[in-house]
This record gives structure tokens, C-alpha cells and sequence, in this order.
């Protein structure tokens, strides 16, 4: 079943095209890694699905609710003095269309849920800001799950961490991957790390210049 | 304290404590928002804005408010406009904003009734001088701000945290920064003739400031500017009483001695 309908995207920055022609079509519990050099148009990509930046021309079609889409960007530190715990951070996730005004009984249950999974209970009542990169990163996609996304966009999540935070990350991406329905799209330079062997990978270089299985991409 | 039982007693300094009380609780409030979205001269600028819209309003000879919420409510949402759409930062906006305000008002009360004492009234703030109209006006706007806040609360917290992650949600971050704005422009307004228009900044920024340093939760940082925010109005209204001061600027006094010693307590702390 498709989730999503890419034609003829194309992005500009300026007058630099980080973007032309993007044909892409994903179906419900594909693992997509986006891969190729800084600067291919990964990033954008996402951002372009994310809904965060206009596109110059084409189309992208969501066969899944907009507020069935998250988006967990790149790692950065920019929250350090942000005063808010992992907790309260995490529960945002819950907001969709409808105003929350007050979170349930079913979003705590689900808060503790999720913090078991991603091993991030001990961490919840911790400020943001005090947490390391890898337990920010966890922390961030406990709140993109807490929404119960049907896709699931990441933008290089790992840049910046160590191996074990790398690996640590991704097999809790192939759990997730394993027990739901999600839709992965990463964009990522970490390909080796992954062990998934259901991998589909999409190279961009402006436009896409390979889109097969990781066992195609590894014999090109 | 018997000299408070007999302060408490007037008529003008209830009217004053009441109004007081709701503004703060409200500028406290929009506050810590502001600072984290690092829009904290955002009340700096709008209060430039509002002398300008007092200075009109006293040369036509009619209600404050009523030219001044209009006018500070269009200027907030202009500010956010452009800081949005051209791309420049919040800071250079305001700046353009509320000198252009100023010498506007400047002009304005220049060619018109010169400084009397209404307009040194409002920069310099007299709320003992609030009647029962303020009052009425300021508790019904304070409760208004209060229910908008805490109904929209989780999403004003997920905006302020992370505005590309609500966007990715579905969620029209565009309503939310003018929901901000309109609340912010509200809180100037009320607060305009308790703290004076050069002073209401220092109203909404400092209990945000103050508290941040104070706790690792947003809700508890919410809760402790509120506290502070009303602890500090009335004890600078006493001040202002008794040292017979003016009192935005003893509100404002009692704020950076507040900050300070917060600030020497936690690095003796830590």
C-alpha cells in the first residue's frame, strides 16, 4: 500500500536547484535510507516531506493523515539552557490536529511504553540540556513516536555520536521497525551500522542516481 | 504592620493590588515564552509603541486604551510579520519599531499638549491613580489572558521548544506566533499604567529570568515566575508607599535585587 507519492520534485535555493525531477514512491513499512554526499539534496528531501520547505515545482502526496508524519532532525545542541525535562518534551509528540490541552491516561501509559523501549525512564525527569547527545537523540524520538506516526522521517540522527550510541540507535530503529507498520525515511551517511537486510536505498546527487535493495547498492 | 493593615484599608491601593496581582500573573506568564523564544525586548518595543498611542490618545482627548490596544496589537503582529517574512532578526525589528514609535509619540506630544502630567503618568507608571474602571477592565482582559494561555498551554510549549517539529505535525505554528503576539500586546497595554511604558519589560522579562535559574521544568519555571512575578509587584508597591517612590521603578528595583541574590545563591550553591 503507498504512503507516499513523490513526482517531479524540484527545490530551489536561490538560483541553485538542490533539487529537480524526484520521482519516489514509498509504501507502507518500507525502511528507506537516503544516502550520498553532503550537499546531494538528502536534507531537503525531508525537509521537503516534512512539509518545512516550499518546493519550487511537483507534487508530494500523503495516502496517510499530515499528522501521521514525524520528524526527528539532525542532532544539535541548541536546547542546552532550554528548561523543560525529557518528560515534558517527550508528551509534545501527542499534539496533532486536536488541541490537548491536558494530556490523558493513554499518553502517560504510552510515555512509559515508549521510555522502556528506548531505555529512557531514568531519564525523564532530567533537563533536556543536561542529557548527552546519544540520550538527547532518544529522548527526541521518544517524541516522535509518542504520535504514533504511520512515517517516520529522520534526518541524519546520529551525526556527531559515537559507534555504540550509533549502533545502539539503529537497533532500536530495526525493533521498531520489526514490531510495527512504520514507514522509515532516513537520510544517513551511517550505512555500514545498519543491519537490516530489508534496507531500500535511494542515492541522490541533486536528483536520484540509484534506487534499489542495500544488497544492489553494495554490489554497484 | 500596623502601618500595612492601614495601606490595606484605602480604597486606591486595593484597586491597585488587584489590578496589579492579574497583570503580573499574566506578564509572568507571556514572559517566560518571550525570553525562551528569545523575544524578551519584544515588551521593551511595544511599550515605545504604546507612549506613541498614549500621546494620541491625550492630544484627541480620548480613552487611553482605546487607541492603545488597537495600535500595540498592530504593531506586535507587524513585528512578527516581518521578523517572519523578510528574514530579519526579532532584535532589528524592534528596534525599528519602537525608536520609530518613539519619536513619533515625541512629535506627536510636541505638537500637541507637551509632557503634561498624563503622559509622564504613563511612562513612568502610576497605578495608585487606577479607577474602578481599570480595575474592571484589567481583571476581565487578565482572566481572558489566563483561560487563552492555559487552554492553548502544551501548545505553546511545543512551539516554543521546537517550532519545525509542531510544523511537521500539522500544526499552524503562523496562528501561534500571533496568538503570542496578541497576548503580549494585551499584557503591555494592562501593564502600561502600572509599570510606565519605559518600564513594562521589565514586568514581563525578569520573573521568566529570574525563575529559569530556579528550577529544570517548564511547567515549575511557568509557576515560579508566577510567584515571583506577585511577590515582587507587592513588595515593590510597599516600597513605593512607604520610600514614597514612583512604582514601576520600585517594581523593577525589587526585581534585580531579587535577581541578584538568586543568582549569588545558586553559584554559592553549586
Amino acid at each position: 500500500m503507498k504512503v507516499l507519492e513523490i513526482k517531479n520534485l524540484s527545490v530551489k535555493y536561490n538560483e541553485h536547484y538542490a533539487l529537480q525531477k524526484v520521482n519516489l514512491t514509498i509504501k507502507q513499512k518500507e525502511y528507506i535510507c537516503l544516502v550520498g554526499k553532503n550537499g546531494s539534496g538528502k536534507s531537503t528531501l525531508l525537509s521537503s516531506i516534512a512539509g518545512l520547505i516550499k518546493k519550487h515545482s511537483g507534487t508530494i502526496s500523503f495516502f496517510a493523515d499530515k499528522g501521521d508524519v514525524a520528524y526527528l532532525a539532525q542532532n544539535n545542541m541548541k536546547e542546552i539552557d532550554f528548561p523543560a525535562t525529557a518528560k515534558e518534551i517527550i508528551l509534545t509528540g501527542c499534539q496533532k490536529h486536536m488541541i490537548k490541552p491536558f494530556y490523558s491516561k493513554e499518553d502517560e501509559k504510552l510515555l512509559e511504553e515508549i521510555s522502556e523501549k528506548l531505555n529512557i525512564t531514568s531519564l525523564l525527569n532530567k533537563k533536556i540540556g543536561d542529557l548527552s547527545g546519544g540520550e538527547r537523540q532518544r529522548v527526541l524520538l521518544a517524541r516522535t513516536l509518542i504520535g504514533q506516526p504511520k512515517i517516520l522521517l529522520l534526518d541524519e540522527p546520529c551525526s556527531g555520536f559515537d559507534v555504540q550510541t550509533i549502533r545502539t540507535f539503529y537497533d532500536i530503529l530495526d525493533e521498531l521497525y520489526e514490531k510495527t507498520n512504520i514507514t522509515i525515511i532516513m537520510a544517513t551517511h551511517d550505512l555500514d551500522e545498519i543491519k537490516n537486510n530489508k534496507i531500500r536505498v535511494v542515492e541522490l546527487d541533486g536528483t536520484i542516481v540509484f534506487d534499489g535493495s542495500i544488497e544492489e547498492f553494495n554490489k554497484k | 504592620m500596623g502601618q500595612i493593615i492601614d495601606l490595606l484599608s484605602y480604597s486606591f491601593i486595593q484597586r491597585a493590588l488587584i489590578c496589579g496581582i492579574a497583570i503580573s500573573i499574566c506578564a509572568a506568564l507571556v514572559g517566560v515564552i518571550l525570553i525562551l523564544k528569545n523575544y524578551s525586548m519584544i515588551g521593551h518595543g511595544l511599550g515605545e509603541v504604546g507612549f506613541a498611542a498614549l500621546t494620541l490618545a491625550v492630544a484627541l482627548n480620548v480613552s487611553p486604551l482605546l487607541v492603545s490596544l488597537p495600535l500595540v496589537m498592530i504593531a506586535a503582529i507587524i513585528i512578527m510579520i516581518i521578523s517572519q517574512k523578510k528574514g530579519e532578526s526579532g532584535d532589528i525589528t524592534i528596534a525599528l519599531v519602537s525608536t520609530g514609535a518613539l519619536a513619533a509619540g515625541i512629535i506627536i506630544t510636541s505638537l500637541t499638549t507637551g509632557f503634561n502630567i498624563d503622559v509622564a503618568n504613563y511612562m513612568f507608571g502610576s497605578i495608585l491613580s487606577m479607577t474602578k474602571n481599570d480595575v474592571i477592565i484589567s481583571v476581565v482582559l487578565s482572566v481572558v489572558v489566563l483561560c487563552v494561555y492555559m487552554f492553548f498551554y502544551n501548545r505553546l510549549f511545543m512551539i516554543t521548544y521546537d517550532e519545525k517539529f509542531a510544523k511537521t505535525r500539522g500544526i499552524n505554528v503562523t496562528f501561534y506566533q500571533f496568538l503570542i503576539s496578541f497576548l503580549t500586546a494585551l499584557i503591555v497595554v494592562l501593564g502600561m499604567r502600572m509599570m510606565g511604558t519605559l518600564l513594562i519589560s521589565s514586568l514581563i522579562v525578569f520573573p521568566a529570568v529570574i525563575a529559569k535559574g530556579l528550577t529544570n521544568s517548564f511547567r515549575q519555571l511557568i509557576i515560579i515566575s508566577g510567584i515571583i512575578s506577585v511577590t515582587c509587584f507587592i513588595l515593590g508597591i510597599f516600597l513605593s508607599f512607604f520610600l514614597n517612590l514612583p512604582t514601576g521603578a520600585s517594581i523593577a528595583a525589587v526585581y534585580i535585587l531579587l535577581l541578584i541574590i538568586t543568582r549569588v545563591v545558586n553559584k554559592i550553591c553549586i
